[in-house]
């Protein structure tokens, strides 16, 4: 084509025309576009030297090289590569540790990786899906698509509103065609075709070549274009619903002991991870109570002591002056509530511990949430602090056995059942300075500076039955286990682009299963009389991807019954381009 | 019956559907193997393939009448669809009568074995599901031979549809390497799931799953075989032996897309109903779990795949290369992920 700059605006900025998402396009329409693409190309190059009117030979300036960058960009080729790097990128998410997921799992690589541990972190390798590296790569993914599907989008308006278009002027050249004879006149013909064409939904148009006689154009199946556009911008979509949701949501999560309550704040949180855009006001003032929580578990056969269901009985709140409304919250069933919901994500046990001290004052009662050590067993531990006894202060590392049968050497205590059928603790006692007072944070589920502030009780080991108390043989103080409650640990989720996200996925499925299963068909009827007072019909159809048996079917019911016995025109067979009924039938649209 | 009972004719079953399908599988072999064919078989099958555009078609067709003339396009036909060879047949019968009798020995043979083995599949499933009374994929065991199932369906109805026979040997001894390791390795006892299992979208999540890999197993098996037929085509020994009972790459090439093309859509859904599973479950709808990292790079990998088929200079090897990368994926997705990653997904 020229380098006339005036063609720029009616070619759209760098489409990537060679069919970008149109998986089902053949080489045909492939080149088609592509020479199109090209044609642009050089109208773009041209354009980009204005006031010369000729193209600079040397270089191709600033506008050029932007052009040029965007047309790379947004090409297929550039497409295939960045897909292929988002999903090689996302790879290493999945064998390293990443703290979005498990931030304890990426401390222990950093234990046991001294020195490549803080190379990889340098790379965002625990963050991958948060890295700037791996935001690159899908941004300019995405920029490639929106500057593909975008132009691409309007070309395929202006198509569905434009007219189907003319009849090439021999259409026994098209990929099928057909030609019959026919006794009606060629107005008849072309009125027949019309009818029939439109009765199958096709889109239909009709006009005269001077010389030629009249024709029909008909074009259908805008729906696999269609879909191909919404599937793409529906990605799109979805990627700022993601967006959204990240900055303005939030999530936190909580352990909550049976009896106990939680009021939707962040003080109540042990763990929040805020959005970006995230505001504290944003928190819906609901709180529920947790009532009872029950594991239901097999207790026969193979798999005994396999857990079957989970309830939390919850009692909750909308707002502080709402009713109280039940609701048994269970995996697979999470509570709405004020625009958040409140899922159930794991359990445990919770002893009941009263810790006296050597003055016989109470120096700690409450339940204390123990880690289950192991899944089947549900064997757990944990610790008990009483910094306010006196004149020492105590603490306890404790081991529940929620099932208590001595082991096969009988010396041992094993937990045979998840259940807390017979609760047994064995506790170890501690005095000394827990290390509360010097402000330093510690986990409540360990006790820190055993053996240089922390001391053991001697003697200060014991089996405890619910009710049963230990005094310890020091006379430093005592403690009662007075019974076994259970902990569930509740995740709060409030995510605002939940929703937009499954309309965008929705419209994503239904697009691409459009796009892969409609494809655009254009047939062209001609008619014009022959000597003999008959009249030529020629049938050529063209469609995106191969042929399939559908123009045969609308020959056949062109020619009508009376003609289906076949004359064909010399060397121009009935169905000269499809190769047999029989063979195109059995060959489904691609 | 009872549940044990059930369990047992579910194994009983299992046992029966691997022997029928090492048997169907050995006679697929045999039909490709042993098939006498009229040497220009090749070029025939070329036409029956390429007749789709006109061009290509008149071309192909001037080879086929120089090289085989009628005989070898009615062999083509045999080769590619069994109902067009019962048409034309008669032809091809006139040049090879007694061998060809007993290539539909063989054939018809291994189409019944290998139906006879899809059903006590189904029962396998069936009585599992009575025996368990929920989804019969609720472990890897379970999932392994539904997934093995899909692909014996899938397979099925793309013989059925365009007379793929010639993947049955392929496909059989996927179907069979997935049913010995679900067997060897991975067995598991009727048992019932654990909580975050028993949902309605196991029904959904899981079966669009098993479909969709299902389909990219005949997919990749048709790939696997394009790639070895081009190189040979590369190499210019192409008609001889059992390389010309294998249709051209033109056609393998073609029923690999058209297979991902069906199969593609319902792995998009089983991911996004996945994605509702865990919203319902976890508390979020997308999460980097392992089993969604590669669920999503499988995802890439078959979109990739569709993009660079309709892209010049990426279409054919590249393209092919692309899909089998993309089944790696899968494959890895499968057993990579439950037996080397820890995540969500592991329940096995």
């Amino acid at each position: 084509m020229s380098d006339t700059p005036d063609t720029t605006d009616a070619a759209p900025p760098g489409g990537r025309a060679s069919a970008e998402v149109r998986a089902a396009d053949d080489a045909r329409a492939d080149n088609e576009t592509r020479a199109a693409d090209d044609s642009r190309a050089a109208a773009a190059a041209g354009a980009s030297t204005p006031q010369g009117g000729e193209p600079a030979p040397a270089g191709l300036g600033v506008l050029g090289w932007l052009r040029w960058g965007w047309r790379q960009l947004t090409s297929m080729r550039t497409a295939l590569v960045l897909l292929f790097l988002v999903a090689l990128g996302a790879v290493p998410g999945s064998i390293l540790p990443q703290r979005g997921q498990a931030p304890e799992r990426v401390a222990d690589y950093f234990e046991q990786h001294k020195t490549l541990a803080p190379w990889l972190d340098r790379f965002s390798l625990f963050d991958v899906f948060a890295a700037p590296w791996f935001a690159a790569i899908y941004i300019l993914l995405f920029v490639s698509l929106a500057g593909c599907v975008i132009p691409r989008a309007f070309q395929h308006y202006r198509a569905m509103r434009s007219r189907p278009p003319a009849a090439p002027r021999n259409l026994l050249r098209l990929p099928q065609s057909a030609s019959y004879e026919t006794d009606a006149t060629p107005d008849e013909a072309l009125a027949q075709a019309r009818t029939l064409l439109r009765r199958r939904r096709f889109r239909v148009d009709a006009g005269e070549t001077p010389g030629a006689g009249g024709w029909v154009a008909a074009e259908k199946g805008y729906l696999g274009e269609t879909g191909n556009l919404v599937f793409h911008l529906a990605l799109l979509a979805l990627l700022f619903a993601l967006g959204i949701g990240n900055a303005f949501g939030y999530r936190g999560s909580v352990l909550v002991t049976e009896g106990k309550a939680f009021a939707n704040s962040l003080a109540q949180y042990d763990q929040f991870t805020p959005g970006r855009r995230f505001d504290s006001g944003d928190l819906a003032p609901f709180s529920f109570r947790l009532e009872d929580f029950t594991a239901t578990y097999e207790t026969k056969g193979e798999r005994r002591g396999q857990a079957t269901d989970y309830v939390a009985k919850l009692r909750y709140r909308e707002t502080p002056d709402a009713p109280e409304t039940r609701y048994d919250l269970r995996v697979n069933h999470p509570l709405n509530v004020g625009g958040a919901k409140v899922y159930l994500i794991n359990h445990g046990y919770a002893p009941v511990f009263t810790v006296r001290d050597a003055k016989g004052n109470v120096a700690y009662q409450d339940a204390v949430p123990f880690l289950p050590m192991e899944q089947r067993t549900y064997t757990s531990e944990g610790v008990v602090k009483a910094p306010d006894a006196e004149p020492e202060q105590l603490a306890f590392y404790a081991i529940l056995w929620p099932t208590a049968v001595s082991a096969k050497d009988g010396k041992q205590i094993v937990s045979a059942f998840p259940a807390a059928l017979r609760p047994v603790v064995t506790i170890t006692a501690f005095k000394g300075d827990i290390g509360l007072d010097s402000g330093t944070p510690q986990s409540v589920y360990r006790l820190e500076g055993i053996g240089k502030t922390l001391h053991p009780v001697k003697g200060g080991q014991k089996l405890l039955e619910p009710g049963q108390t230990f005094t310890l043989p020091d006379g430093s103080g005592s403690i009662t286990f007075e019974g076994v409650r259970e902990w569930a640990s509740l995740s709060v989720n409030h995510d605002p682009g939940r929703l937009p996200a499954l309309v965008a996925a929705i419209l994503a499925v239904a697009g691409v299963a459009a796009s892969l299963m409609v494809r655009r068909r254009r047939v062209w009827v001609r008619a014009r009389a022959a000597g003999d007072g008959r009249t030529v019909v020629d049938v050529g159809g063209l469609t995106l991807g191969h042929p399939t048996s559908e123009f045969d079917d609308i020959v056949t019911a062109l020619r009508g019954p009376r003609d289906a016995a076949g004359e064909s025109g010399p060397g121009a067979p009935a169905t000269a381009g499809s190769g047999g009924a029989d063979a195109s039938a059995t060959e489904p649209k691609e | 019956m009872s549940s044990a009972e059930l369990a047992e004719l579910s194994d009983k079953l299992m046992l029966s559907t691997v022997v029928l399908y090492i048997v169907a599988m050995v006679a697929y072999a045999a039909d490709l193997g042993f098939r006498r064919r009229p040497a220009d078989a090749e070029t025939g099958a070329e036409v029956e393939v390429e007749t789709k555009t006109k061009t290509k078609a008149k071309v192909e067709v001037k080879v086929a009448a120089g090289v085989g003339g009628r005989g070898g396009a009615d062999a083509a036909a045999v080769a590619v669809d069994d109902r067009a060879a019962a048409a034309a047949g008669s032809g091809a019968a006139d040049a090879d009568d007694a061998s060809q009798r007993r290539e539909v020995d063989w054939a018809r043979l291994a189409v019944v074995l290998n139906v006879l083995g899809w059903g006590a599949h189904l029962g396998v499933l069936v009585t599992r599901a009575a025996a368990a009374g929920r989804w019969p994929w609720a472990n890897m065991y379970e999932f392994l031979t539904a997934i093995a199932f899909a692909a014996v369906t899938a397979f099925l109805i793309v013989m059925w549809r365009s007379g793929a026979r010639f993947l049955g040997a392929f496909v059989m001894l996927a179907a069979v390497v997935a049913l010995g390791v679900a067997n060897i390795w991975l067995y598991d006892s009727v048992g019932p799931v654990v909580p975050a299992l028993n949902s309605y979208w196991i029904a959904i999540h899981v079966s669009a799953a098993i479909v969709a890999t299902g389909a990219f197993t005949v997919a990749g098996a048709a790939t696997v075989l394009y790639m070895l037929k081009s190189r040979r085509e590369a190499k210019g020994g192409a008609a001889e032996g059992v390389w010309a009972r294998i249709p051209a790459t033109g056609t393998l090439d073609r029923l690999a897309f058209r297979v991902t093309t069906f199969a593609f859509p319902i792995w998009t859904t089983a991911i996004v109903m996945g994605a509702v599973w865990a919203d319902e479950a976890w508390g979020r709808y997308w999460g980097w779990d392992p089993k969604e990292i590669w669920s999503f790079v499988t995802w890439i990998g078959y979109a990739a795949y569709l993009h660079a088929r309709a892209t010049a200079g990426w279409k054919g090897r590249r393209a092919a290369v692309l899909s089998l990368v993309a089944f790696a994926a899968l494959l890895f997705n499968f057993f990579g992920v439950n037996y080397m990653f820890s995540g969500l997904h592991s329940y096995a």
